[in-house]
């Protein structure tokens, strides 16, 4: 059963579905470090990105690849305008009521993503859907494997963003400390409004490079979001590296876990890991102590 | 802190109020009950339109709504002096709780009989709901078969439960192999994790191995599932002839999706209950990867002209498709509308009575005239089916076979 | 007194309809109270309150079908397991010291844990769930009429109503309260925190298995995504939120004001599927904007907590 033959190609899969959940967690990861938001919305945020690539590749025939430049930034200002005008403004800072709006939000996009777009499912067919790439003799889904070295990439900028540029100061500043940023004369509210937009456009690309492997559909981000909170704990709220590589990490464990106890329980693993880094090491693999 | 001492009352008259505006808001929802012997006749179309499920639940409601126009167009419950059917619309919301809810609303606003509620979970809640007043429930599809097997005298299930059809597609599926020479030797179940697909499942692997099938894998899968390339490394390494999915359709859509992906090529794929198999929107979409799908599914009789104007009038529909959540409510509220006609009463008691005596047979499904042996309806029975250039046919029984069967489908 | 007035609601209400409204909201009351024991008085949010839910609704369940149980005594052992689940999440994220967030996430993967399990065995009825038998009577806890199931349900709502108040006005109370706003300084004054944290998240538990045997006694069914899915977690954490956190009437006000609403958009917005939650939602957001510590905030014009942030 676990022979090599089949466990070599699994893991290299989970990689690569690891790097879709990477992906998503780059932004919530952000948005947690940050903002100190457990974003509910994340999901729903995801499928409306979905439906941004789907539209833009069914109206005017853009490949979804084609379509980061234009999905990136829409999704960031979706962002930056839900974060400044919707839940800064209503939820005065407090914890339970930042839950209830994204919660709030959630709904919303959900229902309306129903009313207009209706329940169906929806794919897109590109020439290189069905693609695969021979590694080593095991067939892995080339959008999976573009997508890994999207990852990769998006990863990389936002690290140069946060380390290098007077916005990614901003965001350190403010992440550890709110109150003095403010007193230095930074602009706080616009900052967390720019890194919930940088948060949601890392959806925006994640959407790019899911889209060719899966579909969409108004329910669609439900299926992820535990998920993406788990690779965020793993690797470290605040850590893009962790997210990255705690995102890989899960796509692993998901693979082989699956292939070891069946689809169904193999889902167990990827909880369990989120308990015992909870418990052991709740700052996760690159995350600094609490 | 002894001001609480005052509160209580204040928040008691909130709760008050806030209770009463519960009560009449659902009372403003539909209007006062008229229980009279005048006035439309009142038929609850109860499904899942939001939520994971809106997708089956709208084209559930859609069937439910076409057939009602009908009758309406042609001049109501004759009967009862052209009575026209008002239609009291609920959203199961994907949950039970909400069903029961929407049933509860429906009974006040005089319902005589409800057509519902598309999932299995939601049809046993409902159809107690219903019981608890009396009001006949006709099941659309729910196929789990504890549904009419509770002994509630006002629930009728039209079409099959999913022990009929999974015994119905091992039958034909053997029938269909030893026709070929026996080609087919081993089988892979993959199947969903909830009622539907671990029934099915439970059940082939059982009966299959009697006939002389070896089982090499049973494979359970969540919803969502997003990635199947494991399973299908397993099928590549366990390659077994024929692979047997039962599941929803995205997740059927991604499986063979992901089969044709890895370039891996059963001798068949054969579906029970299938979600995408039989399914016009997966045919248009991916005409080459349907191609050749066998499924046992509910079906209509092909030969019946009333079944293809219904198709051509769905498909005329923009955005629609003709799919079992269709055809099979639409027979429903026939079936239920028969009942009135004959008991020629409003009267939920009558109408219980009337369905269970239900000899119908003005009917396009492949079923016979009805019989309802304890609310389940004796001749109901899937339909094998294949895709073939670019359509579903019937291939099995010869009855309603349109067209012979492609098997193997690759050797 | 409450109580009172609502046992008599059945004699004045007659509709079926109105009767299960009124139910529902009481379980959804019974759901928000308990939450928030644990997190409007003691702090502690909590993602995943499913977990006990479920708890209770599978012990109730697989009590009286796999074993032939009475409905009583399986509604007794369900609070009991309700209790140990409490318990043991209690002693292992206490006892590692997970506040904040971070409770709240584990006790999410906690009930997602559960949910997989439950869902892999066929001891509770794995992913085909468990219908337990239609018995209209007493002695099986299935009220034949309406109205007792909603006796059953406010037996429950004011039995956390009392321990809120209890809660509110005792000394143990006070400790969980101010182990809720400091806890480092409630340690420092002799409060043993994690006694105090462990009591208060057992009795969360015990009540919301309570709210999972009630479900399963009054719906017959249940299965791994309703015991344990995200949904009856949210529900908990809506209402008290929404109503007030750390007060006592709140949760079972935000509960039957968000009912309401749920009716209203219902009814008022048409049948287009999807546009009564997209107003849902609209509202949701907009008692968050408006009243920030919950409806009972706004009422008494102050807040009636001080909570530390998360």
């Amino acid at each position: 059963m676990l022979e090599l033959s089949i466990l070599f190609p699994s893991v290299l899969n989970g990689l690569t579905t690891g790097a879709v959940y990477a992906l998503i967690a780059l932004g919530l990861t952000l948005i947690y470090g940050v903002l100190h938001i457990i974003n509910f919305a994340h999901g729903a945020a995801l499928m409306i990105a979905l439906y941004g690539v789907y539209f833009l590749h069914q109206a005017l025939g853009l490949d979804p690849y084609v379509s980061l430049p234009i999905m990136v930034p829409a999704m960031f200002a979706v962002g930056y305008v839900l974060q400044r005008l919707v839940i800064g403004a209503s939820s005065h800072g407090k914890d339970e009521n930042i839950l209830l709006v994204t919660l709030g939000i959630a709904i919303v996009l959900e229902n309306l993503a129903l009313y207009w777009f209706k329940s169906d499912t929806r794919t897109i067919d590109t020439p290189y859907t069905l693609a695969t790439v021979d590694i080593l003799g095991a067939l892995i889904s080339a959008p999976k494997v573009v997508a890994l070295f999207g990852a990769l990439g998006t990863a990389a900028i936002l690290l140069l963003i946060i380390g290098r540029t007077d916005l990614g100061r901003a965001i350190r500043a403010i992440a550890k400390e709110p109150l003095g940023a403010r007193l230095v004369g930074i602009d706080v509210d616009h900052v967390y409004a720019m890194s919930f937009g940088i948060g949601l456009a890392c959806l925006g690309a994640a959407a790019c490079f899911l889209l060719p492997a899966y579909y969409v559909n108004p329910t669609v981000g439900n299926g992820f979001v535990l998920i993406a909170f788990t690779v965020v704990v793993l690797g470290g709220m605040g850590s893009f590296a962790g997210a990255l590589v705690g995102g890989l990490l899960i796509g692993v464990v998901e693979s082989v876990g699956g292939l070891w106890l069946g689809e169904s329980l193999g889902q167990i693993g990827i909880f369990l890991i989120f308990i015992a880094v909870l418990l052991f090491r709740p700052q996760g693999l690159f995350g600094s102590r609490v | 802190m002894r001001k609480t001492g005052r509160l209580p009352r204040r928040r008691f008259l909130k709760r008050a109020v806030a209770l009463s505006a519960a009560a009449a808001t659902g009372t403003i929802g539909f209007p006062a009950i008229t229980r009279g012997q005048s006035g439309p006749v009142k038929i609850g179309v109860l499904h899942p339109v939001t939520g994971p499920l809106a997708y089956s639940g709208q084209l559930s409601r859609l069937g439910a709504q076409l057939a009602i126009d009908e009758i309406n167009g042609a001049g109501g419950v004759k009967s009862l002096g052209g009575a026209k059917i008002e239609t009291l619309l609920g959203d199961a919301q994907s949950k039970p709780e909400i069903g029961v809810a929407e049933v509860e609303k429906m009974n006040e606003a005089g319902a005589s009989a409800i057509v519902g509620a598309y999932a299995s979970a939601i049809c046993l809640a409902t159809t107690q709901a219903a019981a608890k007043h009396g009001v006949p429930h006709v099941v659309d599809v729910g196929v789990a078969d504890q549904i009419v097997e509770r002994g509630l005298k006002n629930t009728f299930r039209f079409g099959p439960g999913y022990k009929v059809v999974t015994t119905n597609a091992i039958n034909g599926f053997h029938i269909l192999n030893t026709l070929a020479g026996k080609p087919a030797k081993t089988v892979m179940i993959i199947h969903e994790e909830s009622l539907f697909g671990t029934g099915t499942a439970s059940l082939l692997s059982n009966q299959l191995p009697a006939l002389g099938y070896q089982v090499v894998e049973v494979v359970k899968h969540p919803n969502p599932t997003r990635d199947f390339n494991n399973i299908v490394l397993r099928m590549k390494a366990l390659n077994p002839d024929v692979v047997i999915p039962a599941n929803y359709y995205n997740e059927y859509a991604l499986l063979v999706r992901t089969m044709k992906q890895q370039k891996v090529q059963p001798k068949a794929i054969f579906s029970v209950l299938g979600g995408a198999a039989s399914s016009f929107k997966f045919v248009k979409e991916y005409p080459d990867i349907a191609d050749g799908i066998l499924d046992v599914n509910h079906w209509y009789n092909p030969k019946d002209k009333r079944a293809l104007a219904l198709r051509r009038k769905v498909e005329g529909m923009k955005d629609q498709f003709f799919t079992y959540e269709v055809f099979l409510n639409y027979q429903a509220v026939y079936l239920l509308v028969d009942a009135i006609e004959r008991a020629q009463s409003r009267e939920r008691g009558a109408i219980v009575d009337a369905l269970a005596a239900s000899t119908w047979n003005q009917h396009f499904m492949p079923y016979g005239p009805t019989k309802f042996v304890d609310g389940q309806n004796a001749g109901a029975q899937p339909l094998m089916l294949q895709v073939q250039k670019g359509d579903i046919k019937v291939v099995l029984p010869n009855t309603w076979a349109e067209s012979q069967p492609v098997y193997p489908v690759r050797t | 007194m409450f109580g009172v007035a609502v046992a008599f609601a059945p004699a004045f209400v007659a509709s079926g309809y109105a009767l299960n409204a009124i139910t529902m909201t009481l379980y959804a009351a019974l759901l928000a109270q308990s939450w928030n024991i644990l997190a409007g008085f003691g702090g502690q949010f909590s993602f995943g309150h499913a977990v006990f839910f479920g708890t209770g609704a599978y012990a109730m369940a697989v009590l009286q079908v796999k074993f032939g149980w009475n409905a009583w005594a399986a509604l007794a052992a369900a609070l009991a397991f309700g209790a140990a689940v409490g318990a043991f999440v209690g002693l292992l994220t206490f006892r590692y010291g997970l506040r904040g967030s971070y409770f709240a996430l584990v006790t999410l993967a906690f009930a997602e844990v559960f949910r997989i399990l439950a869902n892999t065995f066929p001891f509770t009825g794995a992913g085909v769930g468990l219908m337990v038998p239609l018995r209209a009577s007493a002695f099986d806890l299935q009220p034949a009429s309406r109205a007792g199931y909603l006796y059953f349900i406010l037996v429950f709502v004011l039995a956390s109503l009392l321990i809120s108040l209890w809660l509110k006005h005792s000394r143990y109370g006070a400790w969980l309260q101010a182990v809720r706003d400091n806890e480092e300084s409630a340690a420092a004054l002799g409060v043993d925190a994690f006694r105090v944290k462990l009591q208060a998240i057992v009795v969360s538990s015990t009540l919301m298995a309570a709210g999972g045997a009630f479900y399963v006694q009054y719906l017959h069914y249940i299965d791994p995504h309703l015991a344990y899915g995200p949904g009856v977690s949210v529900e908990a954490l809506l209402g008290a939120i929404v109503g007030g956190l750390g007060t006592v009437w709140g949760p079972l006000l935000g509960a039957g004001v968000l009912h309401v609403l749920g009716e209203a958009t219902r009814g008022l917005v048409g049948d287009a599927p999807g546009v009564n939650l997209v107003a849902y939602g609209i509202v949701l957001i907009l008692i968050v904007t408006f009243m920030p510590h919950g409806i009972i905030g706004l009422l008494r014009r102050r807040p009636p907590t001080k909570l530390a942030h998360a």
